[in-house]
Formats: structure tokens, sequence, C-alpha cells
């Protein structure tokens, strides 16, 4: 009872607080002279959430790139020790083979179904339906779906029954002897990546197949009437067009499977040779309880991304530019 | 004259692919209302043809004995704040952003755009470090800021986009209407901002509801704490194969997803694209 209590006083008082929050600071604005109102007045209208970027983001960042030059407790300065580490650490290996795996497989397969997914929805009547069973995964937890897909992948010894969908089918159709998806490397990898896939493919077609909208049908027709083939025409002009929007979800994609986590948590912990950067840290934070470690591959996960940054930060400044 | 591929061959593939998107969730509902000795013994797709028999107790079990009626309202108990802070905190600084001059307003919202991709791993050791010195690990308040920290870059850069783009002669009529900014920010703006306001309260919802690490990091298991996504992942290891309660738990942890998603499926794309079409 006093758990749904808590819960109104967060619902009610937390909108009052900040609506609170405005009202005062303006009211106190109003006291000041008229001149120094509006060189004051932006800096209480951004306060808040300047305090909270600071608080939560700019300084642990930093903060992380110091302790990680620290030992286990945060205490003594080691230096690069950590990163001498890190780098023998065999986990370390196979978790950046596995994020490259990750980065290729899981990014390219998204962008692939997605474009296949919006350019054949595009052509059906059935669309709006289609599209938002596709979509649906997005909703799901990565927890939930892993759920999903570990009884899709559950494998029994041959002579019993399989109750997994994938062994089942495996089995019904082919004289395969039914396989442990998630246990074999480095095929588990694949498997753990399929989840990804199916709960983002719908993100990649839905911002495609927005694009695809924008592009004008006589410019297609106009090909085809010229004699262009389907491929043609696929590859000419719907690709070159649509390359800019590829090139925003790619970047989307590129920057999750850099810190892909939760499916792997979930449904390996990592054992298998299926480790990756982001579980490799929260062992070494809550397992380890090593601080100096856990911030250094914080940061290689950050040098990881760098270059995803520069790229975005560039894309912004055109747009800003062109706006 | 659209339809140039073989109509045949097209309506397979899209359905051989709605399939292939569908099958694995119908799996999870179907297995959660089955009793534990057909779950293990057959195939959730005979449920309909050999071996009929439903029943609720999956769902009664997991509420109860696993905990994930707590763990419910516990998610609430994190989402609902997690999301009204941030974007109020976010409305307030970009109607700042988008319609008041001051020093260096161009480099902090470039700024935030590169915050926009820091992954969180590089803050998690810090900011423990700090909740544990202030008392705020394992609270609710305590992961409602950090989720406020790590929405905020995000919700500040969909809404200036949106904010700015409102008419200059609007916000200059109230102005001289003698509508103070707090009056033309509550009145004006949010009103006409509703559609972004709404994608935004969609993607700040999913996010938070579903998110496991940073409750794991912030809350930690504890059965009084625990949001869904921390319980299920916790039976995923303590009830092994019995798919049958792993399935009711799973979804129960996405049944609100699910409703808000199906609700409000139009703001949520329509926010979506916006944000990314756009260049």
């Amino acid at each position: 009872m006093d758990r749904v209590a808590a819960l109104a006083v967060a619902v009610v008082g937390v909108p009052l607080l900040l609506v609170g929050y405005i009202v005062a600071s303006e009211w106190l604005l109003g006291r000041l002279p008229l001149r120094r109102r509006a060189g004051v007045r932006p800096w209480v209208w951004i306060g808040p959430a300047i305090t909270f970027v600071v608080v939560y983001l700019i300084y642990p960042s930093l903060a992380t790139i110091w302790l990680s030059l620290f030992d286990a407790r945060s205490e003594r300065f080691v230096g690069l020790a950590n990163y001498e580490q890190i780098v023998q650490l065999s986990d370390v290996h196979i978790a950046i083979r596995n994020n490259v795996l990750w980065v290729v497989f899981f990014s390219g397969i998204v962008l692939a179904f997605g474009l296949v997914f919006a350019i054949l929805a595009d052509r059906v009547r059935y669309e709006g339906l289609a599209k938002s069973l596709i979509f649906l995964p997005m909703a799901i937890s990565f927890t939930a779906a892993s759920v999903i897909w570990k009884f899709v992948f559950d494998y029994q010894p041959a002579e019993v029954t399989q109750t997994g969908l994938l062994n089942a089918i495996l089995t019904g159709l082919t004289p395969i002897d039914p396989q442990a998806w998630l246990i074999s490397p480095p095929w588990n990898n694949l498997a753990l990546i399929a989840v990804g896939v199916w709960v983002w493919t719908g993100f990649a077609m839905v911002i495609i197949s927005a694009a695809l909208k924008g592009i004008p049908v006589e410019l297609l027709e106009a090909a085809r009437v010229d004699g262009a083939r389907e491929l043609t025409v696929f590859r000419r002009i719907l690709l070159p067009l649509l390359g800019p929007t590829i090139a925003v979800v790619g970047t989307t994609l590129v920057i999750f499977a850099l810190k892909s986590f939760d499916i792997v948590y979930v449904m390996t912990s990592g054992n298998y040779e299926t480790e990756v950067i982001a579980n490799l840290m929260y062992e070494q934070l809550f397992s380890v309880r090593h601080n100096g470690r856990a911030s250094s591959i914080a940061v290689v996960l950050l040098l990881a991304i760098v270059p995803v940054l520069i790229i975005n930060l560039r894309r912004f400044r055109f747009q800003e530019a062109v706006r | 004259m659209r339809v140039a591929i073989g109509t045949l061959p097209l309506h397979a593939s899209v359905i051989g692919l709605i399939l292939v998107w569908v099958l694995p969730t119908a799996g999870l509902l179907v297995s959660s209302v089955r009793p534990a000795h057909l779950v293990s013994s057959t195939g959730w797709w005979t449920a309909f043809t050999t071996a009929p028999g439903f029943t609720l107790q999956n769902y009664e079990q997991v509420l109860t004995a696993n905990n994930m009626g707590t763990s419910f309202l516990n998610s609430l108990m994190v989402t609902i704040p997690a999301v009204i802070i941030p974007i109020a905190v976010a409305s307030f600084a970009a109607f700042a952003f988008a319609w008041m001059e001051f020093p260096l307003r161009n480099t902090i919202f470039l700024a935030l755009v590169a915050l926009l991709v820091v992954p969180l791993q590089m803050t998690l050791v810090p900011v423990l470090q700090l909740h544990t010195n202030l008392g705020l690990n394992g609270t609710f308040p305590g992961i409602w800021l950090a989720h406020t920290g790590y929405g905020l870059p995000f919700a500040i850069y969909l809404l200036r986009n949106f904010f700015g783009s409102l008419p200059r002669e609007l916000l200059e009529s109230a102005a001289i209407d003698g509508a103070g900014p707090a009056t033309t920010f509550f009145r004006l703006i949010l009103p006409l901002s509703v559609p972004a306001l709404a994608a935004l309260t969609i993607f700040q919802f999913l996010w938070v509801w579903n998110d496991l690490l940073v409750a794991l990091i912030f809350l930690g298991g504890r059965p009084g704490v625990a949001p869904v996504t921390v319980t299920v992942s916790n039976l995923v290891n303590s009830l092994g194969q019995n798919w049958q309660l792993l399935t009711a738990a799973a979804f129960i942890s996405t049944a609100l997803p699910l409703i808000v998603f199906f609700a409000l499926q139009r703001y949520f794309v329509r926010g979506l694209t916006a944000g990314a079409v756009k260049g």
C-alpha cells in the first residue's frame, strides 16, 4: 500500500516541483531590474538541464578516464597498468572479436532486411499491417526478447521431443541432429545477433520506408519506360537516393552494436565465447569489483565510438548550415 | 503498373518474413498459458491440435511466488518520474535554445549533440561512486536522476528542433499581448508541441521501462526495488527450463509497452522519421 502512496507522491509531486521551479524563477526575475532580466533568464531555463548533463554525463566521463589510471578501489595511481592488464586478458580478445562480429553482421543484416522489407511492403495492399508486425519487437525489451529467443533456440537431446521451434524445424525437415545453438562457438554469436536483428529491423524499415515514400514515383517510372530493369532501377536510382538515410540508420546501428549488452547478459552471460565489451565491463565492475579496469574498458569503448561521434557532428553542422 | 515483381513471389516473401517475425512471440504467448507437463513434453505449436489444455496458473505463480507483481509496481515507480523529469527539464532548455539569445548558445548545443553518442558505460563508475556517497544507491530517486541525465541530450535535441520550427510571428504577437516567457511556454509552446512531446514520451517510456543495464547498476537486484527487466533476467537463471513460467513473466514485462506501442504507434513512427529523414 505504501508503494502505491509513494507512486502517487511521485506522480503528483515531481511535476509540481518542476512547474514550481519555473514559476518561482520567473517571479524572482520579475524583481530584477529590466535590463538584467534578458541576460539572466536563459540560464534559469537551461540551468537544470546543464546541471544534469554536467553531473551525469560530462563529469563522470572525464572522471572515468581519470579512474582508469587508478587501482581496483580508486585509491592508488597505477598509470597505464589497467590498460596493460586488459589487453592481456583472453576474454578481451574474444570480446573485441565479437563486437566486430556484432558491428558487421548486426548492422549489415538489419540494414539489408530493413531495406528489402521497406521495398517489398511498399508494393502490397496490407502494407500497414505488415509493417506494424515487423515493427512490434521494438516495443519489447531485450530481456523479454532474450526469453522469447532462448525458447526458440531451446535444445533437447536427439531422442527427446524438441520443444524449441528451431530444432523442431531442423529435425522435422532434415535428418540433421538437433543443435545447441547458444553453446557452440563461434556460431552462437550469430544466434545472439539474430535476436538483435529481430528487434531492430523494424526501426530500419520504418525510417527507410519513410524516405522511400519521398522518392517521386515518376522518376522510377521514367527509368522503367526507358527500359531499365528492376535491379538497375534499384541500384542506380533507389540506392543513391536512399544513401543519406541509410547512413543515418547505419550509424545508430553501429553504436548499438558496439554497446550491445542486454542480449548477451541474459542469454549466455558472456559464456561460451560470446563475451562483448559492455558485458566485460559489467563483470569487472560488479563481479571482480575492479573500478580501474572497468573504467579502462569503458574508455576503450569510447575510443571505438569516437569516429562515429565525429561523423555525427559533421553531419549536424552540415544540417545546421542548410537550415 | 507498380507491381514489377511477380505477384505470387512478392506475397510469399512478405508473408514469409512476417511469419518469421511473429512466430517467436506467438510461442511466448501460447506457452505462457499451457500447463507445465505439456510445455516440457510437446511443442507449443501443437497446443491447438493434439494436446489441448490451457491454464492461467503460470501467471498466478510468477506474479506472487516469483515476485513479478512487485516488480511491475517497481517498474512503474521507476518509469513514470523518469519520463516526466527529463521531458520537463529538456523542454525548459529547448525553449531557451530555440527562442532566447545568450552567449555560447551554439557551442553548448553542439556539445549536447556530441554527448548523444557517448556510451553510458563511460559514466557508470563515477556516478555509482557519487550515488553511494549520497546514499542514493539502490533507491528510486537515484535511478530517476540517472535516467534524466542520460535521456536529456536526445530530448533537448528533438524538442529544440520542434520548438524552433514554430512560427516566429506567433511568439512575437504573444509578447506584444503582454505574455511573459512562462505564459508563452505553458500556454503556447507546449500545447502546440503535443506531437513532438508525445513521440518523446513514448521513446523515453520504452527506453526506461525496457532498460536493464541502468537498473542493474543503480538499483541492483533486491526484490523490493527490482524492475521487471531485472527480475526476468534473474528468473532466466533460476527457472532454467520452466518455459511456461519464464514466458508468463516475460509477457507480463512487455504487456504495458505493447499497449502503449499499439495505442500511440502513429506518434512513435512520426517521431522516429522526423528525427532521421530530414537530412
